[in-house]
Protein backbone atom coordinates (compact mmCIF):
# COMPACT_ATOMS: atom_id res chain seq x y z
CA UNK A 1 0.00 0.00 0.00
CA UNK A 2 1.00 3.59 -0.61
CA UNK A 3 0.19 6.75 0.60
CA UNK A 4 -0.79 9.88 -1.27
CA UNK A 5 -1.76 13.63 -0.24
CA UNK A 6 -4.51 14.75 -2.06
CA UNK A 7 -4.29 18.22 -1.99
CA UNK A 8 -7.25 20.86 -2.42
CA UNK A 9 -6.11 23.97 -4.68
CA UNK A 10 -8.55 26.78 -4.31
CA UNK A 11 -9.59 29.77 -4.96
CA UNK A 12 -9.70 31.73 -2.16
CA UNK A 13 -11.53 34.52 -2.81
CA UNK A 14 -14.62 32.43 -3.83
CA UNK A 15 -14.41 31.32 -0.18
CA UNK A 16 -14.53 34.80 1.34
CA UNK A 17 -17.39 35.06 -0.22
CA UNK A 18 -19.16 31.86 0.65
CA UNK A 19 -23.11 32.08 1.53
CA UNK A 20 -23.85 30.12 4.66
CA UNK A 21 -26.41 28.02 3.15
CA UNK A 22 -23.05 27.20 0.39
CA UNK A 23 -20.70 26.61 3.34
CA UNK A 24 -23.33 24.58 5.36
CA UNK A 25 -23.58 22.34 1.88
CA UNK A 26 -19.76 21.68 1.46
CA UNK A 27 -19.08 20.84 4.74
CA UNK A 28 -21.72 18.34 4.60
CA UNK A 29 -20.04 16.82 1.47
CA UNK A 30 -16.53 16.91 3.31
CA UNK A 31 -18.38 14.55 6.12
CA UNK A 32 -19.56 12.92 3.89
CA UNK A 33 -16.66 11.94 1.70
CA UNK A 34 -15.11 11.77 5.39
CA UNK A 35 -17.60 8.92 5.93
CA UNK A 36 -17.23 7.22 2.57
CA UNK A 37 -13.50 6.73 2.41
CA UNK A 38 -13.13 6.33 6.10
CA UNK A 39 -10.95 3.04 5.29
CA UNK A 40 -8.58 4.70 3.31
CA UNK A 41 -8.07 8.01 5.00
CA UNK A 42 -5.79 8.59 7.21
CA UNK A 43 -5.39 11.92 8.20
CA UNK A 44 -6.69 15.65 6.90
CA UNK A 45 -7.53 19.01 7.45
CA UNK A 46 -8.76 22.14 6.39
CA UNK A 47 -6.62 25.47 6.82
CA UNK A 48 -6.83 29.13 7.31
CA UNK A 49 -6.53 31.22 4.21
CA UNK A 50 -2.98 32.30 3.19
CA UNK A 51 -3.41 36.22 4.43
CA UNK A 52 -2.48 34.07 7.80
CA UNK A 53 0.46 32.62 6.63
CA UNK A 54 3.63 33.29 7.43
CA UNK A 55 7.40 32.20 5.77
CA UNK A 56 10.36 31.21 7.23
CA UNK A 57 13.45 31.00 4.83
CA UNK A 58 17.24 30.31 6.32
CA UNK A 59 19.42 33.01 5.03
CA UNK A 60 22.91 31.68 3.65
CA UNK A 61 24.30 33.70 6.19
CA UNK A 62 22.62 31.59 8.75
CA UNK A 63 20.04 33.74 9.89
CA UNK A 64 16.07 33.31 9.82
CA UNK A 65 13.61 36.08 7.66
CA UNK A 66 10.16 35.99 8.96
CA UNK A 67 7.88 37.59 5.90
CA UNK A 68 4.00 37.63 6.30
CA UNK A 69 2.52 36.12 3.55
CA UNK A 70 2.54 32.84 1.49
CA UNK A 71 5.39 30.92 -0.73
CA UNK A 72 4.10 31.55 -3.56
CA UNK A 73 0.81 34.03 -4.22
CA UNK A 74 -1.44 31.92 -7.01
CA UNK A 75 -5.13 32.67 -7.37
CA UNK A 76 -5.65 29.20 -6.71
CA UNK A 77 -4.00 28.20 -2.78
CA UNK A 78 -3.43 25.17 -0.90
CA UNK A 79 -6.60 25.43 1.28
CA UNK A 80 -6.95 21.98 2.86
CA UNK A 81 -5.52 18.43 2.26
CA UNK A 82 -6.15 14.70 3.02
CA UNK A 83 -3.70 12.23 3.29
CA UNK A 84 -4.93 8.47 1.87
CA UNK A 85 -3.64 5.00 1.45
CA UNK A 86 -4.14 3.13 -1.95
CA UNK A 87 -2.82 0.35 -4.54
CA UNK A 88 -2.04 2.45 -6.92
CA UNK A 89 -2.36 5.88 -8.93
CA UNK A 90 -5.52 4.41 -10.29
CA UNK A 91 -7.34 3.77 -6.87
CA UNK A 92 -5.70 6.83 -5.26
CA UNK A 93 -7.44 9.14 -8.11
CA UNK A 94 -10.55 7.73 -8.04
CA UNK A 95 -10.56 8.79 -4.14
CA UNK A 96 -9.27 12.27 -5.19
CA UNK A 97 -12.15 12.49 -7.50
CA UNK A 98 -14.57 12.42 -4.92
CA UNK A 99 -12.92 15.34 -2.88
CA UNK A 100 -14.79 18.42 -2.55
CA UNK A 101 -13.29 20.95 -4.12
CA UNK A 102 -16.38 23.44 -5.58
CA UNK A 103 -13.88 26.45 -6.06
CA UNK A 104 -10.54 24.25 -7.56
CA UNK A 105 -9.40 21.04 -8.09
CA UNK A 106 -7.28 19.44 -6.10
CA UNK A 107 -3.69 17.82 -6.81
CA UNK A 108 -2.51 14.04 -6.11
CA UNK A 109 1.34 13.59 -4.65
CA UNK A 110 2.73 10.13 -3.42
CA UNK A 111 4.24 10.51 0.00
CA UNK A 112 8.00 9.76 -0.42
CA UNK A 113 9.76 7.32 1.94
CA UNK A 114 13.26 6.72 2.87
CA UNK A 115 14.36 3.46 3.61
CA UNK B 1 25.22 -17.30 -41.56
CA UNK B 2 26.39 -14.57 -39.40
CA UNK B 3 23.73 -11.97 -41.20
CA UNK B 4 20.38 -14.24 -41.94
CA UNK B 5 20.82 -14.52 -37.82
CA UNK B 6 21.78 -10.93 -37.32
CA UNK B 7 18.09 -10.48 -39.80
CA UNK B 8 16.44 -13.11 -37.77
CA UNK B 9 17.11 -10.89 -34.40
CA UNK B 10 16.73 -7.95 -36.21
CA UNK B 11 13.12 -9.17 -36.93
CA UNK B 12 12.34 -10.25 -33.79
CA UNK B 13 13.49 -7.38 -32.16
CA UNK B 14 10.92 -5.37 -34.34
CA UNK B 15 7.74 -8.37 -33.62
CA UNK B 16 8.85 -9.25 -30.37
CA UNK B 17 10.27 -7.11 -28.38
CA UNK B 18 7.05 -5.58 -26.53
CA UNK B 19 5.83 -9.48 -25.89
CA UNK B 20 9.40 -9.92 -24.18
CA UNK B 21 9.97 -6.51 -22.11
CA UNK B 22 6.17 -6.96 -21.19
CA UNK B 23 6.42 -10.44 -20.14
CA UNK B 24 9.74 -9.82 -18.36
CA UNK B 25 8.15 -6.72 -16.22
CA UNK B 26 6.11 -9.32 -14.90
CA UNK B 27 8.98 -10.95 -13.30
CA UNK B 28 11.14 -7.34 -12.44
CA UNK B 29 8.45 -5.77 -11.24
CA UNK B 30 10.73 -3.12 -12.73
CA UNK B 31 10.86 -1.29 -16.37
CA UNK B 32 14.97 -0.41 -16.02
CA UNK B 33 15.99 -3.86 -14.97
CA UNK B 34 13.30 -5.62 -17.47
CA UNK B 35 14.72 -3.79 -20.09
CA UNK B 36 18.10 -4.27 -19.25
CA UNK B 37 17.36 -8.50 -18.95
CA UNK B 38 15.58 -8.18 -22.34
CA UNK B 39 18.62 -6.27 -23.94
CA UNK B 40 20.58 -8.76 -22.83
CA UNK B 41 18.80 -11.87 -24.23
CA UNK B 42 18.80 -10.00 -27.78
CA UNK B 43 22.77 -9.88 -27.18
CA UNK B 44 22.44 -13.71 -26.19
CA UNK B 45 20.86 -14.56 -29.74
CA UNK B 46 22.96 -12.61 -31.85
CA UNK B 47 25.61 -15.19 -30.03
CA UNK B 48 24.12 -18.86 -29.57
CA UNK B 49 21.70 -18.40 -32.26
CA UNK B 50 24.82 -19.12 -35.33
CA UNK B 51 25.38 -22.40 -33.25
CA UNK B 52 21.83 -23.47 -32.29
CA UNK B 53 19.89 -22.21 -34.78
CA UNK B 54 17.14 -19.34 -34.70
CA UNK B 55 14.69 -21.03 -32.25
CA UNK B 56 10.78 -22.03 -33.94
CA UNK B 57 9.51 -19.53 -31.94
CA UNK B 58 12.12 -16.62 -31.17
CA UNK B 59 10.01 -14.47 -28.76
CA UNK B 60 9.43 -17.51 -26.26
CA UNK B 61 12.88 -18.16 -26.31
CA UNK B 62 13.62 -14.72 -25.83
CA UNK B 63 11.46 -14.14 -23.23
CA UNK B 64 13.05 -17.32 -21.17
CA UNK B 65 16.49 -15.81 -21.25
CA UNK B 66 15.75 -12.27 -19.87
CA UNK B 67 13.47 -13.98 -17.44
CA UNK B 68 16.28 -16.02 -16.32
CA UNK B 69 18.45 -13.48 -16.24
CA UNK B 70 16.07 -11.42 -14.34
CA UNK B 71 15.41 -14.22 -11.79
CA UNK B 72 19.72 -15.02 -11.33
CA UNK B 73 19.73 -10.97 -10.76
CA UNK B 74 16.89 -11.04 -7.97
CA UNK B 75 18.49 -14.50 -6.30
CA UNK B 76 21.74 -13.06 -6.40
CA UNK B 77 19.99 -9.86 -4.95
CA UNK B 78 22.57 -7.86 -6.83
CA UNK B 79 19.93 -5.48 -8.05
CA UNK B 80 19.69 -3.84 -4.73
CA UNK B 81 17.23 -1.85 -3.70
CA UNK B 82 15.48 -0.63 -6.28
CA UNK B 83 12.41 0.17 -4.21
CA UNK B 84 12.06 3.63 -6.22
CA UNK B 85 11.61 1.87 -9.31
CA UNK B 86 9.49 -0.89 -8.42
CA UNK B 87 6.52 -1.13 -10.58
CA UNK B 88 4.70 -4.50 -9.79
CA UNK B 89 4.43 -5.02 -6.05
CA UNK B 90 1.74 -6.61 -5.89
CA UNK B 91 2.77 -8.88 -8.45
CA UNK B 92 6.64 -9.80 -7.00
CA UNK B 93 6.57 -13.53 -6.22
CA UNK B 94 9.12 -16.06 -4.97
CA UNK B 95 11.47 -16.32 -8.16
CA UNK B 96 11.29 -20.25 -7.47
CA UNK B 97 7.69 -19.61 -8.72
CA UNK B 98 8.91 -17.81 -11.86
CA UNK B 99 10.34 -20.07 -13.99
CA UNK B 100 6.65 -20.34 -16.28
CA UNK B 101 6.15 -21.72 -19.14
CA UNK B 102 6.29 -19.15 -21.71
CA UNK B 103 4.14 -21.13 -24.08
CA UNK B 104 1.71 -22.18 -21.89
CA UNK B 105 1.17 -18.79 -20.43
CA UNK B 106 0.28 -17.20 -23.71
CA UNK B 107 -2.68 -15.87 -23.06
CA UNK B 108 -1.06 -14.12 -19.69
CA UNK B 109 1.39 -12.80 -21.82
CA UNK B 110 -0.66 -11.43 -24.39
CA UNK B 111 -2.40 -9.48 -21.50
CA UNK B 112 0.74 -8.24 -20.49
CA UNK B 113 1.43 -6.44 -23.90
CA UNK B 114 -1.72 -4.60 -23.00
CA UNK B 115 -0.89 -3.52 -19.39
CA UNK B 116 2.62 -2.15 -20.82
CA UNK B 117 0.53 0.35 -23.18
CA UNK B 118 -2.19 1.16 -20.49
CA UNK B 119 0.70 1.89 -18.29
CA UNK B 120 2.81 3.89 -20.85
CA UNK B 121 -0.76 5.31 -22.18
CA UNK B 122 -1.80 6.95 -18.51
CA UNK B 123 -3.32 9.92 -18.82
CA UNK B 124 -1.22 11.13 -15.21
CA UNK B 125 1.92 10.76 -18.08
CA UNK B 126 2.37 13.63 -19.98
CA UNK B 127 1.36 13.34 -23.75
CA UNK B 128 4.76 13.90 -25.13
CA UNK B 129 6.12 11.41 -22.64
CA UNK B 130 3.39 8.82 -23.76
CA UNK B 131 4.22 8.59 -26.66
CA UNK B 132 7.95 8.41 -26.12
CA UNK B 133 7.37 5.82 -23.95
CA UNK B 134 5.15 3.85 -25.96
CA UNK B 135 7.87 4.13 -29.01
CA UNK B 136 10.66 2.94 -25.92
CA UNK B 137 9.10 0.35 -24.40
CA UNK B 138 6.11 -1.16 -27.02
CA UNK B 139 8.26 -0.58 -30.22
CA UNK B 140 12.32 -1.07 -28.22
CA UNK B 141 13.45 2.11 -30.36
CA UNK B 142 16.10 3.49 -28.55
CA UNK B 143 16.25 7.01 -26.76
CA UNK B 144 18.35 8.24 -30.05
CA UNK B 145 16.21 7.09 -31.81
CA UNK B 146 12.86 8.71 -30.50
CA UNK B 147 14.56 11.93 -30.13
CA UNK B 148 15.60 11.84 -34.09
CA UNK B 149 11.90 10.82 -34.50
CA UNK B 150 10.68 13.86 -32.98
CA UNK B 151 13.07 16.14 -34.01
CA UNK B 152 14.09 16.13 -30.23
CA UNK B 153 18.05 16.54 -28.99
CA UNK B 154 18.66 13.55 -26.96
CA UNK B 155 19.24 14.92 -23.89
CA UNK B 156 15.97 16.63 -23.52
CA UNK B 157 14.32 12.91 -24.80
CA UNK B 158 16.33 11.30 -22.54
CA UNK B 159 15.52 13.62 -19.56
CA UNK B 160 11.53 13.32 -20.59
CA UNK B 161 11.85 9.35 -20.63
CA UNK B 162 13.51 9.23 -17.31
CA UNK B 163 11.30 11.71 -15.51
CA UNK B 164 7.87 9.48 -16.76
CA UNK B 165 9.49 6.13 -15.86
CA UNK B 166 10.57 8.05 -12.39
CA UNK B 167 6.57 8.98 -12.06
CA UNK B 168 5.48 5.52 -13.15
CA UNK B 169 7.25 3.97 -10.19
CA UNK B 170 7.19 7.22 -7.66
CA UNK B 171 3.07 7.51 -8.42
CA UNK B 172 2.44 4.06 -8.40
CA UNK B 173 0.97 3.93 -12.14
CA UNK B 174 -0.34 0.71 -11.97
CA UNK B 175 0.46 -1.90 -14.20
CA UNK B 176 -2.89 -3.69 -15.51
CA UNK B 177 -5.58 -3.63 -17.89
CA UNK B 178 -8.07 -0.93 -16.45
CA UNK B 179 -11.75 -1.85 -15.37
CA UNK B 180 -14.46 -2.22 -17.63
CA UNK B 181 -15.54 0.88 -16.67
CA UNK B 182 -12.34 2.93 -17.06
CA UNK B 183 -11.47 0.88 -20.54
CA UNK B 184 -13.16 2.80 -23.19
CA UNK B 185 -11.35 6.10 -22.02
CA UNK B 186 -8.55 4.95 -21.68
CA UNK B 187 -8.34 2.72 -24.82
CA UNK B 188 -8.89 6.25 -26.63
CA UNK B 189 -6.01 7.45 -25.02
CA UNK B 190 -4.10 4.44 -26.25
CA UNK B 191 -5.28 5.24 -29.85
CA UNK B 192 -4.39 9.16 -29.77
CA UNK B 193 -0.92 8.21 -29.07
CA UNK B 194 -0.44 5.33 -31.89
CA UNK B 195 -2.84 8.28 -34.07
CA UNK B 196 -0.42 10.83 -33.28
CA UNK B 197 2.40 8.69 -33.64
CA UNK B 198 0.87 7.60 -37.40
CA UNK B 199 0.09 11.57 -38.08
CA UNK B 200 3.64 12.56 -37.14
CA UNK B 201 5.40 9.72 -39.51
CA UNK B 202 3.16 10.48 -42.28
CA UNK B 203 3.77 13.98 -42.76
CA UNK B 204 6.50 14.83 -40.80
CA UNK B 205 6.25 18.25 -38.87
CA UNK B 206 9.54 19.23 -39.60
CA UNK B 207 12.62 18.03 -41.86
CA UNK B 208 14.06 16.36 -45.28
CA UNK B 209 11.15 13.78 -45.75
CA UNK B 210 7.71 14.66 -45.45
CA UNK B 211 7.26 10.87 -44.05
CA UNK B 212 9.19 8.89 -41.51
CA UNK B 213 8.89 5.53 -42.33
CA UNK B 214 9.95 4.02 -39.31
CA UNK B 215 7.41 5.81 -37.14
CA UNK B 216 4.84 4.81 -39.72
CA UNK B 217 5.70 1.01 -39.47
CA UNK B 218 6.08 1.66 -35.44
CA UNK B 219 2.10 2.93 -35.88
CA UNK B 220 0.80 0.20 -38.16
CA UNK B 221 2.47 -2.57 -35.52
CA UNK B 222 0.63 -1.29 -32.97
CA UNK B 223 -1.94 -0.91 -34.51
CA UNK B 224 -2.31 -4.76 -35.39
CA UNK B 225 -0.65 -5.19 -32.18
CA UNK B 226 -4.49 -3.49 -30.49
CA UNK B 227 -6.43 -5.05 -32.69
CA UNK B 228 -5.17 -8.44 -32.18
CA UNK B 229 -5.99 -7.85 -28.62
CA UNK B 230 -8.77 -6.09 -28.63
CA UNK B 231 -10.62 -7.41 -31.75
CA UNK B 232 -14.31 -6.43 -30.75
CA UNK B 233 -13.73 -2.85 -30.43
CA UNK B 234 -14.95 -0.33 -33.08
CA UNK B 235 -12.26 2.13 -31.93
CA UNK B 236 -9.43 0.13 -32.53
CA UNK B 237 -10.82 -1.54 -35.63
CA UNK B 238 -11.56 2.24 -36.90
CA UNK B 239 -7.93 3.80 -36.04
CA UNK B 240 -6.22 0.14 -38.24
CA UNK B 241 -8.51 0.80 -40.88
CA UNK B 242 -7.07 4.90 -40.95
CA UNK B 243 -3.74 3.60 -40.81
CA UNK B 244 -4.24 0.98 -43.28
CA UNK B 245 -6.10 2.97 -45.77
CA UNK B 246 -4.30 6.17 -45.52
CA UNK B 247 -0.88 4.55 -45.48
CA UNK B 248 -1.77 2.75 -49.00
CA UNK B 249 -1.25 5.67 -50.38
CA UNK B 250 2.52 6.17 -49.52
CA UNK B 251 4.54 5.02 -52.57
CA UNK B 252 2.37 8.06 -54.73
CA UNK B 253 3.05 11.01 -52.05
CA UNK B 254 6.52 11.32 -53.39
CA UNK B 255 7.73 11.52 -57.01
CA UNK B 256 10.86 10.01 -57.89
CA UNK B 257 12.82 13.26 -57.33
CA UNK B 258 11.06 13.08 -53.55
CA UNK B 259 8.79 16.03 -54.53
CA UNK B 260 5.50 16.19 -52.70
CA UNK B 261 1.97 14.39 -55.44
CA UNK B 262 -1.09 15.77 -54.12
CA UNK B 263 -4.01 13.64 -53.73
CA UNK B 264 -5.30 14.94 -57.05
CA UNK B 265 -2.31 14.27 -59.05
CA UNK B 266 -1.18 10.75 -57.41
CA UNK B 267 -1.03 7.44 -59.67
CA UNK B 268 -3.80 5.70 -58.04
CA UNK B 269 -2.57 2.23 -59.68
CA UNK B 270 0.88 3.09 -57.21
CA UNK B 271 -1.51 2.22 -54.32
CA UNK B 272 -1.18 -0.90 -52.40
CA UNK B 273 -4.84 -2.28 -53.49
CA UNK B 274 -4.51 -5.16 -51.41
CA UNK B 275 -4.08 -3.18 -47.84
CA UNK B 276 -6.96 -0.81 -49.50
CA UNK B 277 -8.55 -3.99 -49.23
CA UNK B 278 -7.73 -5.17 -45.81
CA UNK B 279 -8.88 -1.48 -44.60
CA UNK B 280 -12.11 -1.34 -46.08
CA UNK B 281 -13.07 -4.70 -44.45
CA UNK B 282 -12.41 -3.79 -41.64
CA UNK B 283 -14.01 -0.05 -41.51
CA UNK B 284 -17.13 -1.72 -42.74
CA UNK B 285 -16.97 -3.67 -38.96
CA UNK B 286 -15.53 -0.58 -37.24
CA UNK B 287 -18.44 1.60 -38.63
CA UNK B 288 -21.24 -0.92 -37.51
CA UNK B 289 -21.08 0.35 -34.14
CA UNK B 290 -23.67 3.02 -34.01
CA UNK B 291 -22.30 6.12 -33.70
CA UNK B 292 -19.60 5.41 -34.88
CA UNK B 293 -16.86 6.49 -33.20
CA UNK B 294 -13.87 9.14 -35.00
CA UNK B 295 -11.15 7.00 -36.26
CA UNK B 296 -13.79 4.79 -38.09
CA UNK B 297 -15.21 7.74 -39.25
CA UNK B 298 -11.66 8.99 -40.54
CA UNK B 299 -11.28 5.81 -41.72
CA UNK B 300 -14.38 5.82 -43.60
CA UNK B 301 -12.93 9.16 -45.40
CA UNK B 302 -10.02 7.64 -46.14
CA UNK B 303 -12.19 4.98 -47.96
CA UNK B 304 -14.09 6.98 -49.91
CA UNK B 305 -10.92 8.22 -51.12
CA UNK B 306 -9.29 5.00 -51.68
CA UNK B 307 -12.14 3.62 -53.78
CA UNK B 308 -12.22 6.73 -55.90
CA UNK B 309 -11.01 5.57 -59.34
CA UNK B 310 -10.20 9.10 -60.32
CA UNK B 311 -9.47 12.57 -57.95
CA UNK B 312 -12.98 13.90 -60.53
CA UNK B 313 -14.74 10.74 -59.56
CA UNK B 314 -14.33 11.01 -55.71
CA UNK B 315 -17.86 11.29 -53.92
CA UNK B 316 -17.04 14.94 -52.11
CA UNK B 317 -20.70 15.10 -51.00
CA UNK B 318 -20.19 11.81 -48.95
CA UNK B 319 -17.11 12.73 -47.63
CA UNK B 320 -18.70 16.70 -46.67
CA UNK B 321 -21.63 14.15 -45.27
CA UNK B 322 -18.76 11.86 -42.70
CA UNK B 323 -16.33 15.00 -42.07
CA UNK B 324 -20.36 16.64 -40.21
CA UNK B 325 -20.72 13.69 -38.40
CA UNK B 326 -17.14 13.92 -37.52
CA UNK B 327 -16.98 17.24 -36.59
CA UNK B 328 -20.14 16.84 -34.49
CA UNK B 329 -18.73 14.17 -32.13
CA UNK B 330 -14.70 15.27 -32.46
CA UNK B 331 -15.45 18.98 -32.69
CA UNK B 332 -11.67 20.08 -33.85
CA UNK B 333 -10.67 22.85 -35.93
CA UNK B 334 -8.46 20.95 -37.85
CA UNK B 335 -11.30 18.53 -38.99
CA UNK B 336 -13.44 21.61 -39.21
CA UNK B 337 -10.40 22.82 -41.63
CA UNK B 338 -10.83 19.44 -43.74
CA UNK B 339 -14.28 19.76 -44.55
CA UNK B 340 -14.19 23.03 -45.05
CA UNK B 341 -11.77 21.92 -47.95
CA UNK B 342 -14.26 19.18 -49.06
CA UNK B 343 -16.42 21.98 -49.50
CA UNK B 344 -14.94 23.50 -51.80
CA UNK B 345 -14.41 20.52 -54.24
CA UNK B 346 -17.80 19.51 -53.26
CA UNK B 347 -19.44 23.47 -54.02
CA UNK B 348 -16.74 24.83 -56.08
CA UNK B 349 -13.80 26.84 -54.68
CA UNK B 350 -16.30 30.43 -53.74
CA UNK B 351 -17.86 28.38 -50.91
CA UNK B 352 -14.49 26.78 -49.85
CA UNK B 353 -13.00 29.62 -49.36
CA UNK B 354 -16.22 30.84 -47.60
CA UNK B 355 -15.89 28.06 -45.42
CA UNK B 356 -12.11 28.54 -44.84
CA UNK B 357 -12.19 31.96 -44.22
CA UNK B 358 -14.72 31.23 -41.20
CA UNK B 359 -11.68 29.45 -39.52
CA UNK B 360 -9.73 32.58 -39.78
CA UNK B 361 -9.79 33.29 -36.07
CA UNK B 362 -8.97 30.24 -34.87
CA UNK B 363 -5.95 30.52 -32.67
CA UNK B 364 -5.47 26.84 -33.10
CA UNK B 365 -5.05 26.79 -37.06
CA UNK B 366 -3.17 30.08 -36.85
CA UNK B 367 0.08 28.30 -37.16
CA UNK B 368 -0.88 25.35 -38.97
CA UNK B 369 0.26 25.79 -42.90
CA UNK B 370 -2.56 24.11 -44.26
CA UNK B 371 -5.13 26.65 -43.86
CA UNK B 372 -3.20 29.02 -45.72
CA UNK B 373 -1.88 26.45 -48.98
CA UNK B 374 -5.53 25.24 -49.10
CA UNK B 375 -6.84 29.05 -49.18
CA UNK B 376 -3.64 29.65 -51.88
CA UNK B 377 -4.99 26.64 -53.93
CA UNK B 378 -8.58 27.82 -53.62
CA UNK B 379 -7.93 31.37 -54.76
CA UNK B 380 -5.89 30.31 -57.79
CA UNK B 381 -8.77 28.24 -59.06
CA UNK B 382 -10.52 32.05 -58.69
CA UNK B 383 -7.69 33.24 -60.55
CA UNK B 384 -7.20 36.05 -57.73
CA UNK B 385 -3.73 35.28 -58.18
CA UNK B 386 -2.44 38.25 -56.00
CA UNK B 387 -4.28 37.36 -52.62
CA UNK B 388 -2.90 33.60 -53.32
CA UNK B 389 0.63 34.57 -53.65
CA UNK B 390 -0.02 36.17 -50.27
CA UNK B 391 -1.43 33.10 -49.27
CA UNK B 392 1.09 30.66 -50.42
CA UNK B 393 3.91 32.87 -48.93
CA UNK B 394 1.49 32.88 -45.55
CA UNK B 395 2.03 28.81 -45.98
CA UNK B 396 5.78 28.95 -46.63
CA UNK B 397 6.44 30.85 -43.49
CA UNK B 398 4.74 28.37 -41.62
CA UNK B 399 5.57 25.18 -42.83
CA UNK B 400 9.19 23.52 -41.59
CA UNK B 401 8.94 20.29 -43.82
CA UNK B 402 11.46 20.43 -46.55
CA UNK B 403 9.24 18.41 -49.26
CA UNK B 404 6.26 20.92 -48.24
CA UNK B 405 8.55 23.94 -48.72
CA UNK B 406 9.39 22.96 -51.88
CA UNK B 407 6.10 22.16 -52.75
CA UNK B 408 4.82 25.24 -52.24
CA UNK B 409 7.61 27.24 -53.93
CA UNK B 410 6.59 25.32 -56.73
CA UNK B 411 3.37 26.76 -56.47
CA UNK B 412 4.48 30.72 -56.66
CA UNK B 413 6.45 29.81 -59.74
CA UNK B 414 3.56 28.52 -61.33
CA UNK B 415 1.21 30.79 -60.29
CA UNK B 416 3.85 33.55 -61.84
CA UNK B 417 4.19 31.30 -64.81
Amino acid sequence: MAEYLVLIYEDETSWDNVEPEMLGKILAEHQAFGEHHAKVIRGGNALQPTSTATSVREESSGSYTVTDGAFAETKEALGGYYLIEAADLDEALAVARDVPAPFGGVEVRPIRTFD
Amino acid sequence: MASSVEAAVADAHRREWAFVLAATVRVTGDIDLAEECVQDAYARALTSWPNSGVPAKPGAWLTTVARRRAIDLKRRGSTHDRSMSLLVRTTAKDPDEMEIDVEANGGEVADDRLRLIFTCCHPAIAPEAQVALTLRLLCGLTTVEVARAFLVNETAMAARITRAKKKIAAAHVPYRVPSVEELPARVDAVLTVVHLMFATGHTAPAGADLIRRDLVERALDLGRMLHALLPDDPDVTGLLALILLTDARRPARVDGRGHLVLLADQDRSDWDHSVIGEGVTLVRDALKRRPPGRFALMAAIAAVHAEAPSWNATDWREIVGLYDLLLAIWPSPVVALNRAVAIGFADGPEAGLTALDALATEPVLAAYSYLASSRADFLRRLGRVAEARLAYQEALMLSENAVERDFLEDCLLRLDG
